[in-house]
């Protein structure tokens, strides 16, 4: 009964690891889950001797390698888990599900579009340029950070996109500025039709509201914990409004990560 | 089979091991729906987890028109846990229940680590249990079966599956997440690894004493050897919760490596 897109359970294999900054890329061999991978889409991973599971944003997929299909996984060293996976070599094997969760929807029609990202969250929104510029819509990028150790490298995603903005709290790179504090001037001279944002919670609201007042489509990727990833546990309640206008707590892992902006009820997240 | 609480609403298992034959029990069912409890619901500690989700389901008439229907058809024992605030709900859900094409067995969750403040019949005492467990066993036809899931407290629990089992209980599920607490002081339950020891004694205490009582272990199964375990101090059949969220492929391989005969109720 399974379906053909759906997620698969491998032991992945670390083919190479890089520190960028304060975060840390991995590169994993996981055979199928590039090939099912869509853009918002996310993984879990196991850490040994630990029962939750830590899940990652997939920052880029290669089809084709030296290794076959990879993915790139960016790991920001937060907890004793997050540590652990951060520290793995190259050759270990790590047990990993995915790709998980609901992707970003896109626009059957060339568009012009905004994508904002702040810290770590930055990382779902390359492969989305990528899919957005094959489609023939224009996109611009706003990168957010608090500073330069927490920003994701822009420089990749110069071939997909138009228009680069980095923010920086701190003003160490880019101009100096929050996205809640910039985000409504910077919708406004997008012109977007849709908006798409991924982060944490404050971010990404932020931007759901902007987009809003704007009178855009946007799409939000929430960064929830998830403490399975899978949709089994009912652990990562996110309170949203239905279709219907019905008020209901669905599950992060398995009706988000993305949704609607305009349909999570904010004060109760 | 499957614990409940454990695998989502049945659907979320399809990638990871074949629903065909499966026996699974639901997360609780009550007749309304409910939301769950508030984020975060789950924390890791050492050798688990602990949880205060709070039963979110979405009740009883979504579940019967839109959840079982997809279970049956791809082939799930589908087994429903329901959970009640008054003996009177507990009755109705069985005798609606009762009647729904394709429900293998009900399992009477009579041992919830926080029944009061999730607003549940409280189960103090094994009278209770068994009040709920004939409540339900009146409505639900005989041949199938009816499973009283019991709190791991070892001190009472063969006086609860006794009473359960006269009351009309076929088999006894021994074994739930732990009274517990979460960080911030909310009751919750722990369960995971940590847990197995607990529900081992328990159930030795149940097959010991009580030896006509078909016994269901749960408690911290996540591999064979834990699975033996169980088996071994005489349980008939062993539930996976917790090992599911840390690897999702846990039964599948448990399936292959159990024969047949131990498995499922």
């Amino acid at each position: 009964m399974s379906e053909p897109r759906g997620p698969v359970h491998v032991d992945a294999e670390v083919v190479a690891t890089k520190k960028v900054g304060a975060y840390r890329h991995l590169t994993l061999a996981a055979p199928g889950v590039p090939e099912r991978f869509r853009a918002g889409s996310f993984v879990a991973l196991s850490v040994q001797d630990r029962t939750v599971r830590r899940s990652l944003w997939v920052h880029r997929v290669r089809q084709v390698g030296a290794y076959g299909p990879t993915l790139d996984v960016v790991i920001e060293p937060r907890g004793e888990g997050t540590r652990r996976l951060a520290a793995m070599p190259v050759g270990a094997r790590v047990p990993l599900t995915g790709p998980l969760g609901r992707p970003f929807a896109l626009p059957k029609e060339p568009v012009s579009c905004l994508l904002v990202g702040d810290g770590y969250g930055v990382a779902p929104l390359f492969p989305l340029a990528e899919r957005l510029r094959e489609r023939g819509s224009t996109v611009s990028l706003v990168v957010s950070a608090p500073d330069e150790a927490h920003l994701l490298s822009a420089l990749e995603a110069r071939r997909s996109v138009r228009a680069v903005t980095v923010l920086t709290a701190d003003g160490s790179v880019g101009r100096r500025g929050t996205v809640p504090g910039t985000i409504g001037e910077l919708v406004e001279r997008s012109g977007a039709d849709v908006v798409y944002a991924a982060g944490a919670t404050e971010v990404v609201r932020a931007v759901a509201v902007a987009a809003e007042q704007a009178g855009a489509w946007s799409q939000v990727a929430l960064e929830v914990p998830t403490p399975c990833g899978t949709g089994l546990c009912h652990g990562c309640p996110l309170p949203v409004l239905g279709e219907d206008g019905v008020a209901r707590v669905v599950r992060a892992c398995t009706e988000g990560p993305v949704v609607r902006g305009d349909r999570v009820r904010w004060a109760e997240l | 089979m499957v614990a409940s609480g454990c695998g989502g609403t049945g659907r979320e298992l399809a990638p990871y091991v074949d629903l065909e034959g499966l026996d699974l029990v639901t997360r609780s069912i009550t007749l309304d729906p409910r939301a769950g409890g508030a984020s975060p619901r789950v924390v890791e500690v050492p050798g688990g987890i602990v949880n205060a989700v709070g039963l979110p389901n979405p009740g009883l008439e979504h579940f019967l028109a839109i959840e079982l229907p997809w279970l049956v058809r791809a082939g799930v024992r589908v087994h429903v846990s329901i959970a009640g605030a008054t003996l009177g709900e507990y009755a109705d859900l069985a005798r609606r229940l009762s009647r729904a094409p394709g429900v293998a067995g009900l399992e009477v969750n009579v041992g919830a680590p926080d029944e009061v403040g999730a607003g549940l019949f409280e189960v103090r005492e094994a009278y209770h249990a068994a009040s709920v467990v004939a409540a339900v066993r009146r409505e639900f036809p005989t041949d199938r079966p009816v499973l009283a899931k019991l709190r791991p407290d070892v001190s009472r629990v063969v006086e609860s599956a006794r009473s359960c089992h006269e009351a009309g209980a076929s088999a006894v599920t021994v074994g739930n997440a732990v009274p517990a607490a979460m960080p911030d002081g909310r009751p919750g339950g722990l369960s995971g690894p940590a847990v197995a020891p607990v529900a081992l004694r328990c159930v030795a205490a149940v097959t010991a004493a009580l030896p006509e009582v078909p016994v269901v272990a749960c408690g911290g199964v996540r591999d064979l050897a834990t699975a033996r375990m169980f088996l071994d101090a005489g349980a008939v059949s062993v539930q996976v919760g917790t090992a599911l969220l840390h690897d999702p492929t846990t039964l599948s391989r448990l399936r292959v490596q159990l024969t047949p005969a131990q498995e499922g109720p």
